[in-house]
This record gives structure tokens, sequence and C-alpha cells, in this order.
């Protein structure tokens, strides 16, 4: 018969099992995650529970947008109109329907009376767009994007910053401080931290840089070397030169500014609702702690007859 | 014979509309007998708020469910386009997508509270073993329903967890060959995960949070049948040992709901993509396979089990093995003691074993190669050793540490008169 005495050391010897096997978790993530880029958190104006956007940060980001990052990507699930709408960079009405109308990349228009959807020449009927239509990239489908850029197909820039997260291998340990701290700041700008780190982190390969299995690292035909991106090879040139687009305010144009004003202008358009989220949170959020406040009281009441 | 008895003596309908009702349908009867009169232990934590707080998420989870399934559009072509279009140009479409996307994260935390509650209060045992069953029904219930719901926005983590899972039934094929592979066609409607996919997994994510309210309904009657455990895991012996539901239990359950609230809208309003993945906001492509497959966070202790072992036909039986294993625990547990507080052994196993499935959570976002997967197979190993050897065996040699003789004793000391409710 076992006793109660050396159950109770079994159960110690499996907890204290636990707790190294914890521990060991921790020490060996750590060293995997070495390899991960470091993408360092950005001071975002939208960011935290009070966040909103800089009205002129999304205006120079735009115009970054439309000088730059245009001539390969759409914005197809924005449309133009969203650019005059409250919460995002609040451009007069006037000037967006402008701007639709000269958009370089028009809006299919076919088929016609004939029931063709191509000019007698092979042009693709199309027309000017209004605010109401989606702002489209230069290539009509996948195919021709892939077929101009050598292969790498420019991915629509709508959801950019959603579908990107700075990841990072946390080990066990460091995971469970820094969740909850994480959760407690609302740290939800992970992608717009990548964003920016991948615009600004073009360089010459490093000297004497490996791949993961020793042998050196060497780009493939085309590629561009970016110390984010993952496999650090992409098909994307440094898009940013310093100078490239003149701010109509007068902000330095860097490629430092061109970086965050772009990412915070994709920002948005990845949640253009951002701002009417987070100001009617803080009233929900409020409200939801006095209710609470008040029925604790009250419950402390009522209970107060029974204990 | 008196139509009313048993339902409730105490109830007296008040206006006249009342009398004719409980004359032809007593349900106001039944409900106040249910949920006013109910006797509920006066010793209660606030774990056991958890059970309201799991009612109200499955209600909101279905309001706020059917209001989403009018504008979404169960196509592969357009699923993903229907979502942002809610996103974006549907009024509230963001709040009411935001709250039911945080709502299955929020609806599996509060039911692991309720069912780590339900382990450590020893809830499983005699009378209330259906009570147990009906509930891990529900839970079952609850991990389709959200694996069929996550697939249906259409993104790359949404079609590839669809693919990873589904192909679980292809192992079948190493016992009998090509069943398996038969199996998975019949689940996908095509030979891979395609439109005909997402149309049977939209219709059947609208049927089974109806399904899991009927169960809900057995649990609730079994639960009522019997009556609540309680921390000290004792009968109620006198009716000084209890308050009535109304307002006592409402008001504590009421203030919970609220607190959990807060937590409920913080992630809201403030971090809605948080529990989720990037990868899912790029739309789906059956010829781009993300670089890691990762289930929501409320799989991955099993997905970490999967993964432990090396066969994939051992992997899918441990995995749901170990879900199913919970359904015999109520006969595991061989301790005539209910509550963990009054076992001085079994209570640090079974702290141990919530570790382990910490653990396992840990371990299955990460890859499945080198310390990850030996760790894994650990506290896999742990997970059963548990339940099919620790928990027969400890309840049988463990000596219970001195227990109260009552509820009363527990809450008030050993000499005090308990007051009238």
């Amino acid at each position: 018969m076992i006793t109660t005495r050396s159950i109770r050391v079994l159960a110690l010897t499996a907890a204290a099992g636990a707790a190294l096997a914890i521990g060991q978790l921790g020490s060996v993530a750590l060293a995997a995650g070495g390899t991960e880029p470091e993408i360092a958190r950005q001071p975002w104006s939208f960011a935290g529970i009070r966040g909103h956007f800089d009205r002129a940060q999304l205006q120079r980001g735009f115009k970054v947008y439309q000088e730059v990052c245009a001539a390969c990507h759409g914005l197809k699930r924005l449309s133009f109109r969203n650019l005059a709408e409250p919460g995002g960079p609040e451009f007069p009405v006037d000037r967006v329907r402008e701007l639709a109308r000269n958009w370089p990349n028009q809006i299919f228009d076919g088929p016609n009376d004939q029931g063709m959807i191509a000019t007698s020449k092979g042009q693709i009927i199309k027309r000017p767009a209004l605010a109401s239509d989606p702002i489209l990239g230069p290539y009509d489908n996948d195919n021709a994007a892939r077929a101009a850029q050598n292969g790498a197909l420019p991915p629509d820039l709508t959801l950019i910053t959603k579908a990107r997260s700075a990841g990072g291998s946390d080990s066990f340990v460091t995971f469970l401080v820094s969740m909850p701290r994480d959760i407690l700041r609302g740290y939800q700008e992970g992608g717009a931290d990548y964003l920016y780190a991948l615009l600004t982190g073009y360089s010459d390969v490093p000297a004497g840089m490996k791949n993961d299995d020793g042998s050196a690292f060497k780009l493939a035909d085309g590629m561009t070397y970016n110390r984010v991106f993952p496999g650090h090879q992409i098909a994307m040139v440094a898009p940013l030169r310093a100078n490239q687009v003149r701010y109509e305010d007068g902000t330095a144009a860097t490629v430092d500014q061109h970086a965050r004003d772009v990412t915070a202008f994709l920002a948005w358009a990845g949640d253009p609702k951002l701002e009417e989220r987070k100001s009617m949170g803080l009233i929900a959020f409020i409200y939801l702690l006095i209710t609470t406040g008040l029925l604790y009281a009250a419950k402390k009441r009522l209970w107060s007859r029974v204990h | 014979m008196d139509p009313h008895k048993g339902l409730d003596d105490s109830y007296v309908p008040a206006t006249r509309f009342a009398q004719y009702m409980d004359a032809r349908l007593p349900i106001m009867r039944m409900m106040h007998g249910q949920f006013v009169d109910f006797p509920t232990p006066r010793n209660l934590n606030y774990l056991w708020t958890f059970g309201g707080i799991l009612t109200v998420c499955l209600a909101i989870q279905i309001v706020t469910g059917i209001v989403l399934a009018m504008h979404y559009i169960p196509s592969d072509k357009l699923a993903f386009d229907s979502i942002e279009h809610i996103r974006r140009n549907v009024n509230y479409g963001w709040l009411i997508r935001n709250v039911h996307a945080v709502g299955a994260s929020m609806f599996f935390i509060a039911v692991y509270i309720h069912i780590a509650r339900g382990l450590y209060y020893g809830s499983y045992k005699a009378p209330r073993e259906v009570l147990w069953i009906l509930g891990v029904i529900i839970y079952l219930l609850m991990m389709a329903t959200g694996f069929l719901g996550y697939t249906l926005p259409w993104g790359q983590m949404s079609f590839w967890g669809a693919t990873v899972i589904t192909n679980l039934f292809s192992s079948i094929d190493s016992v009998i060959p090509g069943l398996g592979t038969k199996v998975v066609t019949w689940l996908w409607g095509g030979y891979a995960v395609g439109a005909p996919t997402l149309n049977r997994f939209f219709s059947l994510h609208y049927l089974l949070p109806f399904v899991i309210a009927g169960v809900v309904g057995l649990h609730i009657w079994a639960l009522h049948l019997v009556g609540q455990n309680n921390p000290t895991g004792l009968e109620i012996k006198s009716k000084s040992e209890s308050v009535p539901m109304a307002p006592y239990a409402v008001m504590k359950d009421a203030f919970a709901l609220f607190a959990f609230m807060v937590m409920f809208a913080w992630f809201v309003f403030f971090m809605p993509d948080y529990l989720g993945h990037a990868d899912n906001y790029i739309e789906a492509n059956p010829l781009v396979t993300p670089a890691h497959i990762v289930p929501e966070w409320y799989y991955l202790p099993f997905y970490a089990i999967l993964r432990a072992i090396p066969s994939k036909l051992g992997g899918v039986i441990a995995m749901f093995g170990s879900i199913l294993v919970l359904l015999f625990i109520p006969w595991l547990d061989t301790s005539r003691v209910r509550s963990a507080r009054y076992r001085p052994i079994f209570k640090w196993l079974l702290v141990a074993f919530f570790i382990s499935v910490i653990a396992l959570g840990y371990l299955g976002a990460k890859p499945p190669d080198g310390i990850y997967v030996i760790m894994a197979r650990i506290f896999t190993l742990y997970y059963f050793v548990f339940f099919l050897i620790l928990m027969p065996i400890v309840g049988v040699i463990e000596r219970p540490s001195a227990m109260p003789s009552s509820i009363t004793e527990a809450v008030l000391g050993k000499d005090a008169a308990p007051k009238p409710a």
C-alpha cells in the first residue's frame, strides 16, 4: 500500500517537473527565435484606446500612395468616396470627385450595346471612375500584373496592415508577461509596425550573411534585400526615396516620413471605422464600468442580509 | 390531480391574464419555480457565475450571427468580399462582426473556466454525471460550431484550417485503405475544400447553435433537478444553507456578467483582431500555403496533442480521445470526496493538469519540431496519465483532509448558528 506521503512526494515531483519543463521551453524558444528580425514598435497616433488618425498625415500618406504605390498596387476595397468620409483623410468632396474622374485606372464598363466588352481594336471598354467606384490599381487582373512584374504579384494594399503582423517568437515565459501587457495596452499595431519596418528595411546584403543551413546568402535574380521580409528577398525594389513626394504642408520629405505617412494611410484604409470604434468603445467601456460598480454595490447590500 | 404539481407551489398569478395562462400553459409558474424560488447554495463563489455568462454568450452569438447572415454571402468567390462589405458599408457592421468574432473567443474563455471549476469542485460526481456529460456534448458542439464559423470568412487561415482539419479523416486510410479519402471527399463535396464545402459549412454553422441551445436546455434541466454543487462539495442539508435564486444569485450573476462584459468590450472595441490571425485578412488561395497553419487559440491544446503523436491516425485518436475522456471521468474519479479543496494530493495533480493544458496551448502555436514536439509529448502524456491512471488511483489511496460537516459550518465556523435567509 502506497502511503499518502509518497503520493504527495509524487505530486510535488510532477509539479516540479512541469515547472522545469516550462522553464526549459523558455530558454529553448529564445534560442530558436534568434533568426526572427526585430520589428520595433512605432508611436502611432491611432494606437491605444484614445487613438485617432492624424488628418494631415493621412492626406500626406494618400499622396505617397497616389504617386508611388499606385504605380503597381490597387486599393480595391476602398472607394474614392471613403476619402471624404469622417474618420479618414477627409478630403473635400469636390476634390475626391475630381480625383476619381482623373484616376488613370478606369472602371470596366462592358458589355456595350453590341454585347462587346472590348473595342474593335481589342481595348477593354472602360469609363472614368465615380466617387462610388473602387480605387483600382493599374492591372486588369493578376495574370496581367505578374506578366508586367517579372512574375511577382503586387498585392492589393487595402488590408495590408491587417494582413501582416510583427510576429515575433516569444518564449513561454516572456509570452506570459508580454501577452497581458499587450492586452492591457490595447496593442493592435503589429501590421503597421511591420509595414513601416519593411519600407525602411532596404539595404545592401549585410557582409558575411549566411542562410539557415550555413551557406552564403545570395539574392535571386531580380530580388532585393530586405531586413524584415520573410526570407530577406523581396521582388519589390525599394519604393521610397527622399524628396520623392512633395508634401503640400511643407513636412520634410524623408524616407522615414514617407514610410510613416503611407503606413498610417494604409492602416486607415484597412480599418476605416477605427475612430468611430474607439470613441464608441470608450463610452461603452465607461458605461459598463459604472454599471458593474453599481451592481457590485447592490449585490453587497443585498447579500449583507444573509451573511 | 393537480396539474401544477411539482411546478411551484408558492407562485401566485398576479393578473387575470396570468391566471388565465396558469390554467392553460403554466409556463410562468415553471419559470418562477426554476429561476426565482430555486434554492442555490449560499456559499457559491464567483466561479459559479459562468453558467449564466455562457448562456448570455450563446444568445449574443445567435443574435449577432443571424444579423451577419443577412449580409454574408456563402460563396467562395464572394465570402471574403462580403465580410469586408460588412466591415465597411453595413451600418454598424463592424460592431456586429467584431462582437461575433470576439464573442466566440469569450464563449470559450468562459467555457474553459466553467469546465475547470467543474473539475476542481468535483461537479461531475453522482448525482451530476448526466449533467456533466451533457456539458461535454455542448463543448464538443461548440468546438464544431467554432471551427465551421472560422471557415466562413474564407481567409487563408479559414481555408487552410478547414483543409487540415477535414484531412484528419483521411487517416482512416491507414486502417481501411481508401475509406478515409472517400470520407474526406464526401465532407468536402469535391476533391478539395471549395465552394460546396463553404456552403455546407455555412448551413451547419447556422444549424448547430440551435442544437447547442437545445442541449443547454437539457443541461439546465439536469442541473435544476439535482441542484448546484458548491465549493464544499457537500449537499444542502437545511433550507438555511440555501438562498432563493432571485434576487440573490440573480444579482450576483448580473454583477459577474457585467464584469465579464467589461473584458468583452475591451476586445470588441480596442483590439478586435488580437484574438484572430493576420493571415485571415488575406483571401483564401488554394495555391499558396501559409508558413504556419494555426487554429484559433481555443483549439491549440488539442492541436498540440494531435501533432505530438508520431503517427497520423494515432494523433487523431489522441486528439479526439483527449476530449472524449472527459465523458468518463465521473467513473474514473474513484474518490468519495467531491471538492478538491479537501483532497490534498488530487488538488496539486489537478493544478499540474491545468498547467499542462496551458503549456499545450502554447506549444500548439509553435512549429512542430525539435524541443517543441518533445515538450508536447511530455504534457500529452501527463494529460492522459492524469485522467486514466492518477484519477482512479489517487481516489482510492488519498486520505482527505478534515471536512466541515455542513455548508453552514464551512461558511460560518463550527459554533455559529445560521441566520435565516
